[in-house]
């Protein structure tokens, strides 16, 4: 079933554009990797999918039931949240935070779920201990199920193994495979093309020339 | 227990007891919101806003009006607006911002005070706007009122949006992304920042708010390391600065806004060893 589509769509910041006429689709269960060199607008592009930073032509539709607010999203890490004072519980959580209404608490079911995404990403041991404590790996595990908390069926990465160690970033990867493996749509943004070759099914190639393939076409393509 | 007597004594006087009501409040509220302050990188916004305020009271005094709240509250509300506004989207600018406004009222209002000021002790005014001196033991009940309402409209905000504004002050893009939208909350901060700046302006006066607002905040988060703790610990530490300062300038009279400072100064202090022992095992 078709997630996304996106058709010509420009994107840019201050009225600046600087990519146009970007075309791809998404169905569900897809593993997408977006390439691109540094500068080349990927998040940009990532921020445009998510109405972070408005488009400045052609469409994205959402579809398969998807509405606004549940795809999620891993940042990239700003400085300031490496000392943040907070429990990895509460970081897990924050993911719903847009639910229920004015409810000044989260209920029983969404500790209980928050737990079960924990557990799913191996830090269930950790939901005590204080973020700014763990390794940098931990700490994206954290942000991975703080975004399974958020939304079930498409997760966007931006990133997310820039600064870690190749054995860790090795781990997050076939993590993020387990999570495409039981049904879990997946945009990630990445300048690393083993991974993409060895994990992605579709490439989106952004820069001077903009490609949009299966990986299979993609490899046939360009080497 | 001759001091014990002589705080009873004072405590019999309905304006000592005004006194601790409203700085106990004040002290709470500002703790609340300087957790979320200090980990938003906008320590300085509580400065630049009381200088705002004091413009804001040049201007009411100038106007010769009765009560100076109908002016400096909206004025410092659009002005704390404008200053997170900016600063969510561009840090420097947001930076230069928080400076520009903050030192450009200061002195317009001390320009205004100069030029139209009726009153015979100019610099006698100024100095009590500026450090608090003694407004806290001349309230009205009116004042008192007013500040019981604010604080009590603070601390349910604080409560009802306690979960958004954990995510938004962790994670704008993604509390955004998922459908809390960062614009709205950062204005909703900006707005019980004003109030809170405005109330405690009465306390310890506009330059040392700053201190009321990050010195708990920095306190907790030396010693504890969840969000909810840390914002419990720093509530319950101002309250308990802010009373001890009270008392200890009402019993050895010295000025009150720079006694709690003191006090919340020797806490941090106390703190930082603390974190630091239990940090190097």
């Amino acid at each position: 079933m078709n997630l996304l589509t996106v058709k010509g769509l420009s994107l840019g910041y201050d009225s600046q554009v600087i990519l146009n006429d970007i075309n791809f689709t998404v169905d569900e269960g897809d593993y997408l990797c977006i390439l691109g060199e540094n500068g080349s607008g990927k998040s940009t592009l990532m921020k445009t999918l998510l109405s972070l930073t408005p488009a400045m032509g052609g469409e994205m539709i959402y579809g398969g039931g998807l509405k606004k607010g549940e795809i999620g999203y891993l940042p990239q890490q700003t400085f300031y949240q490496r000392d943040f004072p907070a429990s990895v519980r509460e970081i897990v959580m924050s993911g719903f935070a847009a639910r229920g209404g004015f409810k000044p608490f989260y209920s029983v079911a969404d500790k209980e779920e928050a737990m079960e995404n924990m557990e799913r990403m191996g830090i269930a041991d950790l939901s005590e201990r204080c973020y700014r404590e763990l390794s940098g790996g931990q700490q994206q595990r954290v942000l991975l199920a703080r975004a399974l908390c958020a939304a079930k069926k498409l997760l966007l990465l931006d990133e997310p193994v820039s600064g870690l160690d190749p054995k860790v970033t090795e781990e997050l990867y076939e993590l993020i495979k387990n999570l495409n493996d039981d049904g879990v749509t997946i945009i990630m943004i990445s300048h690393d093309l083993e991974a993409a070759y060895k994990y992605a099914d579709h490439i989106l190639h952004i820069g001077d020339n903009v490609y949009f393939g299966t990986k299979e076409e993609y490899i046939n393509e360009y080497i | 227990m001759n001091i014990f007597e002589k705080l009873m004594d004072y405590l019999s006087y309905p304006f000592v007891r005004y006194a601790i009501t409203v700085g106990v409040l004040i002290a709470l509220c500002s703790a609340l919101l300087g957790v979320i302050l200090v980990l938003k990188r906008f320590s300085f916004i509580g400065d630049g806003l009381s200088h705002v305020a004091f413009g804001g009271i040049a201007i009411a005094s100038v106007f010769n009006l009765t009560n100076q709240m109908l002016i400096v509250l909206p004025v410092t509300v659009i002005s704390a607006v404008l200053m997170l506004r900016s600063g969510s989207r561009a840090k420097i600018k947001g930076d230069a911002v928080i400076a520009m406004i903050s030192v450009g009222s200061l002195a317009l209002g001390y320009l205004l005070m100069n030029i139209f000021s009726t009153s015979s002790n100019l610099s006698g005014d100024v100095c009590s706007t500026l450090f608090g001196s003694t407004s806290i033991l001349t309230l009205t009940s009116f004042e008192v009122w007013l500040c019981v309402i604010l604080s009590m409209l603070v601390i349910a905000v604080f409560v009802i949006f306690y979960n958004r504004i954990f995510s938004v002050t962790f994670d704008e893009d993604f509390s955004t992304a998922i459908g809390v939208s960062s614009k709205r909350y950062n204005i909703l901060i900006a707005v019980v920042i004003a109030v809170v700046i405005v109330l405690a302006m009465n306390l310890v006066g506009s330059l040392l708010i700053s201190a009321l607002v990050i010195f708990p905040a920095l306190s907790a988060m030396r010693v504890f390391d969840s969000f909810k703790k840390v914002t419990v610990f720093s509530a319950i530490l101002s309250v308990v600065c802010a009373l001890t300062g009270l008392l200890l300038s009402v019993l050895f009279s010295t000025p009150v806004g720079s006694t709690i400072v003191a006090v919340d100064v020797a806490a941090f202090l106390l703190c930082y060893i603390m974190g630091t022992a239990s940090r190097t095992p």
